[in-house]
């Protein structure tokens, strides 16, 4: 602090502490809900002083919303996207940094073009995608009439369907979003900044590319890597839009999209204390991620920005 | 900026570099193209007929009010929701970076928002402002004399989803600030304090412009979450209504594509959404250009 | 196995979408619906009925979400070629079922397995929703509900207004001093709420008075029908709700939330017009006090009302399977209409039974003299024949219609636009999708 200003100081700490409450407020409030028996939650409004309800609420919540099996699967699905956008971005910004080869260019200039476009803007055509991946090769396979062919050829009238669903599996439900540009670009502004001696050094000592990598370029990144494994995995675990198109098998359902049917709809009872008790809940793992990976977590964000 | 220093290897820079495609262009590229392509088409949801028809889906889209309104409730739902959390963000990280002591406490306590779900700070937020039981909607209507009633008003509505929208990022943009904070060169400020300039002054001349370059990320960040990342809180909360006054545009793209099965026109506001995104990532990347000449 | 149509599927399943029974014992029917919690169960227990009766097949009923969502699975599903055999689709997806080309007409299915049924044993004002243009049935329903009136008995006894007949129904203007009592005696806070606006008080209101909702009788004879909600009596119907919107004799509750049910459980409105099938719920719901049922108000010299006409979900038998199976489908859809059946399902849910065997075996075991309000719903339904304007609804986009007048709906009770200005509007921009449907399939 430059001057002395208690005043102002007085009022910085009060404004902090209004300003941590009104953040605080919606999940204090909601811890209380989710505290009460069913005819408090109902009050207007509702008594602030928290209930003995929370385990019995918690394990009704549970158990009617099937949260186990769902906080699972939103759990392989975070970790699935996270391990996948990490290997194939990094793999691919080690190729296009450390290599020169003539569809290098191509490679960095289609990759980067897909760098802001969310999934939701394509959605429609990556569902159908997902419902067939190899459509794109049914395309061509009926493009070139290779039916005609393989029937002239074998003589009897067969024809070739080509299909591979993603819906209602994990592959579904991380595969499309693996699709990222934003990862193998921070990788490769990182690999850049490693000094080029190092590379050179390798070579001298005839050490192979994937040695070097795996030696020297992935410890180096380890921070970075940190970093990503907490806004990716916060990323996956929060996906609503996907997840509620490309799963309507309940026991696939992820625990985002879950907890809408523990929002009591017009004609149920007012059951907000599991609503919320359960939202909690499913709010936790990526809460406690950040928290605990806070440094790097912060260290990232910034980084993205660059 | 490239390495002159490269490895020597046939198969193995496209062996790398294969996954990466691979993902992108299946999951990137060809659904992109299909977009398209099915943005000039007229075909029913079992795809058995389908029929070219030029510009039909656009001229059906940009000459229906509803859709004109959307893009208009879709601005100002975004602008509301980036004003909202871009001020409270750098408000709160002022605050925090005046606060000497128990600095890394206030961040701990300040970042975890981050990490909910939309969806789920739209179930937290309908309960607070659900007209029947919600404990800020009963306060809105007893202190401010408001009819608070978000099932009957549109504005009521857009006040909650904006709230539940702008709440999760306000941690978001207290992250960016602190740091762009904690960046400028205290020695500027302490020559302004012994030139006399008061605290505010030294905020509103010297930290904010050095903020700038934050201040704009922030708002195309902003921008874009509240344009899809909130798709979660409207799906909760209000589903577009009541009367349409929340039906932002990737909503929109939702219920016509996959609760109407009206594939063309959900494709071609696809297409649309995509040019805009184009658009806005551009001037980004031009700025962003700016700010690396000015630093170099 | 005929070589001529064989065809090589090359199927590589990563997800766990299709347990792969196909060449198990017992032939695998799949179902795909969309009841969830409790008829969900009720539903599970009529396939494990199903099972137990016999050893050929085995259906396996999959909850796919709810209305939309399910017809999105089957719809994806159908063109990835992984079709289930039976799906079930909410009455607004008829007319894309029906012009899909994926579909097996339940009559010609039942008919080519050897079933003679008897289609006039049925209740007509549900088969007629199903029926194509020739009177042939396309689907075969499933659950099936109607508006009716509920109401609390001891607010009326309160504002001493006599209980409602059973089977005559009020008029309009009637409603207008039964809801003026009710509330400036200060006996409830609201009179009369709504749920589903557009199916109770456009659809069904149009229905009861002969009043075409949809030219070309309704969208049955042709593509190119167009909405003419905007007519005198709707508007008239509509002008009237606001009015009674302003001195709180209606209340409109929303569509989601604080649904309408809920106002009319917490006591906070007097009336309430909903489905049959909310009787189960209220049932369990309502402790405090006393309520009763009633049929639909209709206008002041009515001389004939019509029928009111139906909402939920019919069965699609889907294309694609071969003739063991769609034997076995026959025979589970025969299943499901039996007497047994039936019975169990209206009892267990409020849904219509849909033959009148089953509506007669229940009336001759005393259930609706016990259950006097079950039977109000039937009696709307079977009052009169249906004529071509009280059959159904047979829309392209009809989901979107529907969104587009609940929009309208909800701004004439906000205040922002007039009655009159918000039908305009609705037929304006429903008949463009249904313009944007018919170019699809023309």
């Amino acid at each position: 602090m430059v001057e002395k200003t208690p005043l102002l100081d007085f009022f910085t700490y009060a404004f902090l502490m209004l300003g941590i409450f009104i953040v605080g407020f919606p999940i204090i409030y909601s811890l209380i809900a989710a505290t009460l028996p069913l005819e408090e939650v109902s009050k207007v409004p509702m008594p602030l002083i928290p209930g003995d309800q929370f385990m019995v609420n918690m394990k009704e919540a549970w158990s009617r919303g099937d949260l186990g099996t769902q906080i699972m699967n939103s759990f392989i699905m975070a970790s699935g996207i996270t391990f996948g956008k990490i290997v194939v971005s990094m793999i691919g910004a080690f190729s296009i940094v450390y290599f020169d080869y003539k569809f290098r260019v191509v490679a960095f200039a289609s990759v980067f073009c897909t760098l802001m476009l969310p999934v939701e803007v394509r959605i429609l055509p990556t569902y159908e995608m997902a419902a067939n991946v190899l459509s794109p090769l049914q395309a061509i396979w009926d493009l070139l009439h290779l039916n005609g062919l393989v029937s002239w050829f074998s003589g009897n009238d067969i024809s070739v369907t080509l299909n591979w669903s993603l819906l209602d599996s994990y592959s579904g439900l991380v595969f499309p979003l693996i699709a990222s540009a934003t990862c193998t670009f921070l990788f490769r502004q990182f690999f850049l900044t490693v000094p080029e001696e190092l590379c050179e050094a390798a070579k001298m000592d005839g050490a192979s590319p994937m040695t070097f990598f795996r030696k020297i370029l992935f410890p180096l990144s380890k921070t970075n890597i940190a970093a990503l494994v907490v806004i990716e995995f916060v990323y996956g675990y929060n996906q609503y839009l996907w997840p509620l198109l490309v799963t309507t098998n309940p026991k696939m359902t992820t625990a985002v999209i879950g907890l809408q049917n523990l929002i009591p709809q017009a004609d149920d009872l007012p059951e907000w204390n599991l609503a919320l008790g359960a939202a909690v809940l499913v709010m936790l793992p990526p809460v406690l991620v950040v928290l605990f990976m806070q440094r790097w977590f912060v260290k990232g964000l910034i980084e993205k920005e660059k | 900026m490239i390495k002159r220093s490269f490895f020597k290897s046939k198969y193995l820079p496209y062996l790398l570099i294969l996954p990466q495609m691979l993902v992108t262009l299946t999951f990137f590229y060809w659904p992109a193209i299909q977009g398209i392509i099915q943005s000039f088409l007229l075909s029913d949801p079992f795809g058995r007929q389908s029929k070219f028809v030029w510009f039909y889906n656009y001229i059906e889209l940009f000459t229906d009010p509803l859709y004109l309104k959307s893009i208009f409730t879709t601005l100002v739902f975004s602008i509301a929701v980036a004003s909202v959390s871009i001020s409270l963000g750098l408000f709160i990280a002022s605050m925090a970076n005046r606060a000497l002591r128990a600095k890394a406490l206030v961040r701990t306590m300040l970042i975890w928002p981050y990490a909910v779900a939309p969806a789920i700070s739209g179930i937290m937020w309908l309960f607070l402002l659900h007209p029947s039981y919600g404990v800020v909607a009963l306060a809105i209507k007893k202190w401010l004399g408001v009819d608070w009633n978000p099932v009957l008003y549109g504005s009521d509505a857009m006040v909650m989803i904006v709230m539940a929208s702008a709440w999760k990022q306000v941690s978001y943009n207290f992250v960016f600030f602190m740091a762009g904070l904690q960046a400028v060169p205290k020695s500027l400020i302490e020559a302004a304090a012994i030139d006399g300039a008061s605290p505010f002054k030294r905020f509103w001349y010297i930290t904010f412009p050095l903020l700038s370059p934050t201040f704009f990320f922030l708002t195309v960040m902003n921008i874009i979450y509240s344009f899809f990342e909130t798709f979660g809180i409207i799906h909760t909360v209000t589903q577009g209504g009541p009367g349409g006054s929340t039906n932002i545009l990737v909503y929109k793209v939702y219920q016509d594509g996959f609760v109407g099965l009206n594939l063309g026109s959900s494709s071609a506001q696809s297409v649309v959404l995509m040019s805009l995104i184009i658009v806005i990532t551009f001037l980004q990347f031009k700025f962003v250009e700016k700010k690396v000449q000015y630093g170099g | 196995m005929k070589l001529r149509k064989l065809s090589v599927i090359l199927i590589i399943a990563l997800g766990i979408a299709f347990p792969a029974a196909v060449f198990a014992k017992p032939i695998t029917i799949n179902w795909w619906h969309a009841q969830r919690s409790a008829r969900g169960e009720v539903v599970k227990n009529m396939i494990n009925e199903f099972n137990a009766s016999q050893s050929d097949y085995e259906v396996v009923g999959t909850f796919k979400g709810n209305y939309d969502e399910t017809m999105n699975a089957g719809v994806a599903a159908f063109r990835a070629k992984k079709q289930p055999h039976l799906l079930q689709v909410f009455e607004v997806g008829t007319q894309t079922m029906m012009l899909s080309g994926a579909v097996y007409p339940v009559f010609k299915l039942m008919k080519d397995m050897g079933y003679d049924v008897d289609w006039s044993r049925y209740l007509q004002a549900v088969l007629s929703y199903y029926m194509n243009a020739d009177g042939n049935l396309m689907s075969m329903p499933f659950n099936s509900s109607t508006p009716i009136m509920y109401y609390n008995v001891d607010m009326f006894k309160k504002a001493g207004i006599a209980p409602l007949s059973k089977s005559t129904p009020v008029t309009w203007d009637e409603m207008g001093e039964i809801t003026k009592k009710l509330v400036s005696g200060g006996i409830a806070p609201a009179g009369l709420v709504t749920g589903w606006q557009s199916w109770t008080q456009i659809e069904n209101y149009s229905a009861i008075h002969n009043i075409p909702f949809a030219s070309k009788a309704n969208g049955y004879e042709g593509l190119d029908c167009e909405l003419m909600i905007n007519n005198p009596q709707v508007v008239n119907h509509i002008t009237r709700l606001k009015t009674w919107a302003d001195d709180k004799r209606f209340m409109y509750g929303g569509q989601k939330y604080q649904g309408p049910k809920s106002e009319f459980i917490a006591q906070n409105a007097a009336i309430y017009i909903d489905s049959i099938s909310g009787i189960a719920k209220l049932k369990k719901a309502v402790k405090d006090f006393k309520w009763d049922t009633a049929p639909l108000p209709v206008e002041a010299g009515t001389a004939k009302p019509q029928n009111s006409i139906i909402g939920g979900a019919s069965n699609w038998v889907l294309n694609g399977h071969s003739k063991a199976e769609y034997k076995g489908v026959a025979a589970f859809l025969k299943f499901l209409a039996s007497n047994k059946m039936q019975e169990y399902w209206h009892m267990e849910t409020g849904y219509f039974p849909i033959t009148i065997d089953s509506y007669e075996s229940l009336k001759a075991k005393g259930y609706y003299a016990a259950n006097p309000f079950q039977e109000v719903g039937i009696n709307q339904l079977n009052r009169a024949i249906p004529t071509k304007i009280s059959r159904g609804l047979r829309l392209g986009y009809f989901v979107q219609i529907r969104n587009i007048i609940n929009e309208e709906l909800e701004l004439v009770w906000n205040g922002k636009k007039s009655p009159q200005k918000a039908l305009n509007d609705a037929v304006a921009r429903s008949n463009v999708q249904l313009r944007t449907f018919e170019k699809t399939y023309k």
